[in-house]
């Protein structure tokens, strides 16, 4: 062997060993700086947490108290047994008693209900003379799994709940005949469900990530400094960061429309110019938003962290994935709390069932006053001094 | 109005501090309107937060004053447009072009004809040819001179220049130096913090501030005047040797050498001449008592500051 002659030469040994060290070094290095950002530092725990608590407890596929109406156009002890019944099986939960159809049509339009039973007049009778009338049941069936599930209960549920008004043991066949009409999406086609959720939902994501990296982006290059030092205030910086980008939205939003419309065949029932003006909403509050992100954090990874923490409960709280009538009453406040989950109210309705703007008013209302608050915090949050 | 004709700035007292760490302490001064006022003093000084101070960017913790006659707690705003503040690192916008830039500030500051402004901006920055060159690919003496360009386009009546020729090369520093001076015969006050001793003196007045204390101010000749230091300049063979053997001797505060020549000083030349004596018969060296630089001045105060304050 040479290796007499030529002795290993000590370098190579230690860069044996070198290859380990200057891993470890870089280990070392990379933990430290993690451990200095507190942001990062918080997200690998609470991106966990968050979401097995959403999964775990926040999202059930089969609908409960799924808030409901009643076409009541007679009032008999036969009816009032039968939305007994219905409430009873935890499926529904009847919030609003209406005698006027234009009424009943108006709530599931605007949303405010996912379900109505028509009652019709001369029912009891009817029944009692065996002619098998008709209680017609509208779904809402623009989110098609919320909707069949209760449809699906219906038939069964009312025949245990009639065994003890009407006679003395069990009807030999259903004394009345249901007639469930699956409205806005009879097909039950999840396209008709999910492209307009997809707008939503995709505006939020790229919305936000525009206006979170807007400021924290001057501070990390250095222009921040400047532009402190020049006569312009905390609002002016703000509108003139969102409002390019409302353009951007809009483009956004008619893209995905068109696409949705023309290859997947939703309609659009509603007026364009009214779905166009509360996207426009949508678009500023998600904006306003991401723009107050971009005022907590302290660099570009944690306003990328932030806003997955907004978009993630979006997502799953909103209703674009789950039923939102499944969710415990503390998830659907904290749905309530989330811009998607109205603006997903509005796009639904508008495009499939051909709303107004009398149907959207809270929806609408709670968009600004989302907005609004965003805003305002981020207007006190930004900072103009650098202390 | 004490800052209405003679004074640009009037501040008292003020002090500043970060995370418990005071970095800026008991300031005073007071800049002439029309001159140029030098702020020197090591990394860490407090140059770069007192400047931020007057310029509404950070408030202080006590303290009070005046910049431009405005008081600097409740007129930020006011101070704000009549100020250019020039930051230490390049805050233009690299992703626009110098035209661009120039437009921006021009707008933000509501100048009638921003365009037209910023057109003769870069005639006037010889920039002409390169308005449509992203900031972020000029060369460092052009990204400063864009910068001051910046900050002067709004006609303020204030600079703060902070260490605005770090890092560029001598000809565009004397480029840069002669067009202060240009704007300064105009009538603005310039206020420039820097490191370079040869900038130093070419300022009306200078400051000398370190770990947030003022130490000296005035002209150039009255701050060396002041320093009551003796400077020996040797020249000769071993320098290195006496150097060693000299760092340390009682009377003399600081040896430092200057190429082919050291200069020894201290303040107590009776301590100084004592122990410098068994060398000054020596041959080969040849010991010289001169005035002490602006630089030894500088050292020797920043010496003598850590001893007091930290």
């Amino acid at each position: 062997m040479s290796a007499v002659e030529h002795p290993v030469p000590r370098r190579e040994t230690r860069d044996r060993f070198g290859f380990l060290r200057r891993s470890y070094a870089m280990l070392i290095k990379e933990f430290i700086q993690l451990k200095r950002d507190r942001v990062s530092f918080a997200m690998i725990v609470m991106l966990p947490v968050m979401q097995l608590m959403l999964f775990g407890y926040a999202i059930n596929t089969t609908p409960r108290h799924l808030p409901s109406a009643v076409l009541l156009q007679e009032d008999s002890d036969l009816a009032r047994s039968i939305l007994k019944a219905l409430e009873n099986t935890a499926y529904f939960r009847f919030l609003y008693e209406v005698h006027d159809v234009d009424d009943f049509d108006n709530l599931l339009k605007s949303g405010k209900v996912l379900f109505g039973v028509e009652i019709p007049r001369g029912f009891e009778r009817a029944v009692r003379r065996g002619d098998r009338p008709a209680l017609l049941v509208a779904a809402d069936a623009t989110d098609p799994v919320a909707a069949s599930a209760a449809i699906g209960s219906l038939g069964m549920v009312v025949q245990t709940a009639l065994k003890h008004d009407l006679y003395i043991g069990a009807p030999p066949e259903m004394p009345f005949e249901i007639r469930a009409h699956a409205r806005y999406n009879p097909a039950a086609s999840s396209s008709l469900n999910i492209v307009p959720g997809l707008v939503g939902t995709i505006l939020t994501m790229t919305m936000l990530i525009f206006t979170a990296l807007s400021v924290t982006r001057e501070v990390e290059r250095g222009t921040m400094e400047s532009l402190l030092s020049m006569p312009i205030k905390p609002v002016e910086v703000m509108l003139g960061k969102i409002v390019p980008y409302v353009l951007v939205g809009f483009i956004q939003a008619f893209l995905i429309i068109s696409i949705g419309v023309g290859l997947f065949g939703v309609p659009v029932l509603g007026n364009l110019f009214l779905l166009a003006l509360l996207s426009t909403l949508f678009i500023t509050t998600n904006l306003s938003i991401g723009y107050t992100i971009s005022t907590l954090v302290q660099n570009q990874l944690q306003a990328m962290q932030m806003s997955m923490m907004f978009f993630l409960p979006s997502i799953l709280l909103s209703g674009f994935m789950f039923p939102f009538a499944g969710m415990p009453a503390w998830a659907q406040y904290l749905g309530e709390a989330l811009p998607l989950t109205h603006y997903l109210r509005i796009v639904r309705a508008i495009m499939l069932k051909g709303a107004t703007m009398e149907n959207l008013r809270f929806d609408t209302l709670a968009l600004a006053a989302l907005m609004l608050l965003a805003m305002t915090i981020a207007v006190t949050r930004f900072r103009r001094t650098l202390d | 109005m004490n800052g209405g004709n003679g004074i640009a700035i009037d501040v008292k007292g003020l002090t500043k501090s970060f995370g418990g760490r005071e970095v800026v302490h008991d300031l005073s001064m007071q800049v002439k309107r029309g001159s140029i006022y030098g702020f020197l003093g090591p990394n860490g000084s407090g140059k770069t937060t007192t400047i931020r101070i007057l310029c509404g960017l950070l408030t202080p913790d006590s303290g009070e004053g005046t910049c431009l006659g405005y008081d600097i707690r409740r007129d930020a705003e006011k101070i704000k447009r009549k100020v250019g503040y020039m930051t230490q690192r390049f805050s233009l916008y690299q992703d626009l072009s110098v035209r661009e830039n120039l437009e921006f500030v021009a707008r933000l500051y509501g100048l009638p004809d921003a365009r037209g402004a910023a057109r003769d901006m870069i005639k006037r920055l010889g920039l002409s040819g390169r308005e449509e060159q992203l900031a972020g690919e000029l060369s460092g003496g052009w990204k400063q001179r864009l910068a001051l360009g910046a900050c002067t386009l709004p006609n303020p009546q204030l600079l703060l220049l902070d260490e605005p020729t770090a890092g560029v090369d001598p000809k565009a520093r004397r480029d840069f130096w002669n067009e202060i001076h240009a704007l300064a015969a105009e009538g603005l006050t310039v206020l420039v913090s820097t490191h370079y001793m040869d900038e130093a003196e070419r300022c009306h007045e200078i400051a000398y501030i370190a770990y947030g204390n003022l130490l000296a101010h005035g002209t150039v000749e009255e701050v060396i005047a002041k320093s009551a230091l003796t400077t020996y300049t040797v020249t000769g063979e071993t320098l290195n040797e006496l150097a060693a053997a000299l760092t340390g001797k009682p009377g003399i505060d600081m040896v430092a050498p200057f190429g082919t020549s050291l200069h020894v000083s201290g303040r107590d030349v009776a301590a100084l001449e004592a122990s410098i004596a068994p060398w000054r018969a020596k041959d080969g060296l040849h010991w010289q008592k001169s005035p002490p630089s602006l630089e030894d001045v500088f050292i020797e105060l920043m010496g003598r500051s850590k001893d007091n304050f930290q």
